[in-house]
């Protein structure tokens, strides 16, 4: 009975972590809404798994963050990008998408050209630490995306982030 | 239209003209930078006296009074007319073609008097006005007669709105067009976004896309039949351009590895301007839209986006950060000349060329605010016209004297509001929910 609580909990954990996190998907679900792109949803696996994208997502870090209007990386983003390479080296089947985001405090257009600037520096990054291009897509969704939307500094912080999502 | 009777008294013309003018140039004197005193210098609009229109057969009766509403409801909305309401007449129009009894609505200090009549045949309806000038006692241009059908009825009434706005102004009218907008709904961390079409006074709301996919800042063609959105349809955002009658979509300037967004279409209607970003660089591209044939317009490895044509075609405006923190440029399309334009403190985005030419709507960040803006084409006159956690995106009213906007208050959902020109008149755009990224279309034709 307590294994099955735990077991309960931990998923809940799991749908928790993926709300932050639409596109990953816990389902079966496409949640792109199109067939044609080629993006499919993957389990996210155990998390005690190393080679799980659950353990990707909360142990190597899926995001990294940036100051306002900048798209240069901070030292411990870096650190981060460092150890997702570490893990796409060792998980040579699996692509990625890196989607750029920004806070809500510019305008539309400007924050889909921003998102799309964050998330070339993490492409570029990742590509100096030795993977592929060719596994390596990115998107832009500007600040129609938000972690948490609220008017206050904490959440603009969170916002302003390049996610990479790992998939099959 | 028919005219019914032709007189040219000028006195209320030119006292409104004269209060016009007098708003302008108050305002032009005050070169200083974020002037957003809304309340400056309040003018005193002119009351006007709209009794229900004259029912002329019994189907008449259904629209008689609703169409004085719609009219009334117009005018009124411009701030610039004030309406003396039915409880206070005590004049009666009880027949179309009775002469004016004048002495009535100088009684109630009305300055200006619009009479009406309605008649319903099956679908067909008949809408007649005449406008009067209380003061001289004299009408003031030709009746008119509007022919059309039933279901085009708030039409018809802001046909109506136009031609008495013109004559009062001496400007071209904004009632008889539409406005196509994002219609937002669900959670702020997964917003669901509509592209959806209204008439400019909120009614007839049309869902044009369904929300399955993320879409935003949708754009009329100059002729108000097509419209461009970007669409993350695909998990990408791609430009698309459907027909507004049929439906019928496409995607356009769609190359593999980038993304597409920000469109808007040349004055002409056969080109599109929007932004391309790869590699983290985002340039402006000049799409035929009948030969496919693309031409790049800058290459600075800067954020170059929101362009937006002069109404001679022959220049794009946009925002750039090739300098540092975004402004304002202008291109020669041909010569490929570029000179900043934006020169004050903070942040300009979202730059619109005004239908006239003469002046450009932006929006401006600074010390935490955001405002909607205008200033001439070579920068000069720059004025805030509002001041808030989030206005962004002006549009244009065809007239070019009103600009329609995204507002979001600080942790609340954003709506639409329109402001006068001269900062004047701020006010809420009736939607059914939650909306962004306002286009004007022209006046219908």
């Amino acid at each position: 009975m307590r294994l099955l609580t735990t077991a309960i909990l931990l998923t809940a954990a799991l749908a928790l972590a993926a709300c932050n996190n639409p596109r990953s998907g816990t389902s079966d679900t496409d949640s792109w809404g199109s067939a044609g792109n080629g993006i499919g949803s993957t389990a996210l696996g155990d998390p005690n798994d190393p080679n799980s994208i659950a353990y990707f997502n909360q142990t190597v870090g899926d995001r990294v963050h940036f100051t306002v209007d900048q798209s240069g990386l901070s030292p411990e983003g870096m650190a981060t990008l460092r150890q997702q390479a570490v893990w796409l080296n060792q998980n040579p089947h699996f692509a990625i998408l890196i989607e750029g985001h920004a806070d809500e405090r510019g305008t539309r257009e400007y924050n889909v050209a921003l998102g799309a600037r964050r998330a070339n520096s993490v492409q570029e990054y990742l590509v100096q630490q030795g993977i592929g291009a060719s596994r390596i897509r990115t998107v832009s969704y500007g600040k129609e995306r938000p972690v948490e939307a609220c008017a206050a500094q904490r959440c603009w912080d969170l916002n302003r982030r390049a996610v990479t999502v790992v998939s099959r | 239209m028919t005219a019914l009777t032709t007189k040219h008294p000028f006195a209320l013309i030119v006292a409104l003209t004269a209060l016009f003018l007098s708003a302008v140039s108050a305002l032009a004197q005050s070169n200083s930078p974020l002037r957003i005193e809304i309340t400056e210098g309040v003018i005193e609009p002119v009351p006007y006296a709209i009794p229900d229109f004259v029912p002329e057969n019994t189907a008449g009766q259904q629209y008689a009074a609703s169409i004085a509403r719609v009219v009334a409801s117009n005018l009124s909305g411009t701030g610039l007319l004030r309406e003396i309401p039915a409880s206070a007449h005590v004049g009666r129009v009880s027949s179309f073609d009775s002469p004016v009894q004048f002495s009535d609505w100088r009684a109630i200090n009305a300055q200006a008097l619009i009479t009406g009549a309605v008649a319903v045949n099956g679908q067909s309806i008949t809408v007649k006005f005449r406008l009067f000038d209380v003061v001289s006692g004299q009408q003031l241009g030709d009746g008119l007669q509007l022919d059309g059908r039933t279901d085009n009825w708030r039409r018809m009434a802001h046909r109506v709105s136009d031609a008495v706005y013109t004559r009062l102004t001496g400007e071209s009218g904004y009632f008889d067009s539409r406005v196509v907008f994002i219609a937002e709904s669900g959670s702020r961390e997964n917003r669901r976004k509509q592209v959806a079409i209204m008439d400019q006074d909120g009614e007839n709301v049309q869902f044009i896309t369904d929300g399955a996919a993320l879409a935003f800042a949708p754009r009329f063609s100059p002729t108000g039949d097509r419209i461009l959105f970007t669409s993350y349809e695909t998990g990408f955002p791609r430009i698309t351009l459907m027909d507004v009658a049929t439906r019928s979509r496409q995607m356009i300037g769609d190359q593999p590895g980038t993304m597409t967004f920000a469109p808007r279409f040349s004055p002409d209607g056969q080109s599109v301007v929007y932004s391309l970003s790869v590699g983290g660089s985002t340039n402006l591209f000049l799409l035929n839209l009948a030969s496919g044939q693309r031409y790049q317009l800058t290459d600075t490895g800067a954020i170059d986006t929101a362009p937006s044509f002069s109404p001679n075609g022959q220049s794009v405006v946009f925002e750039s950060d090739r300098e540092g923190t975004s402004q304002l440029y202008i291109m020669d399309i041909s010569t490929g000349d570029t000179r900043r334009i934006s020169h004050g403190q903070g942040r300009y985005s979202t730059p619109v060329w005004s239908p006239r030419g003469d002046l450009i709507a932006f929006t401006k960040s600074s010390s935490g605010r955001f405002h909607i803006g205008v200033m001439r084409t070579d920068g000069s006159n720059e004025r805030l016209l509002t001041s808030s956690y989030l206005d962004e995106g002006p549009t244009w009213a065809p007239n070019g004297r009103v600009i329609m906007f995204t507002r979001e208050q600080a942790g609340g959902d954003a709506g639409l509001y329109s402001v006068d020109i001269t900062g004047r008149n701020l006010r809420r755009v009736p939607t059914p929910g939650a909306a962004s990224d306002p286009s004007w279309s022209p006046l219908l034709p």
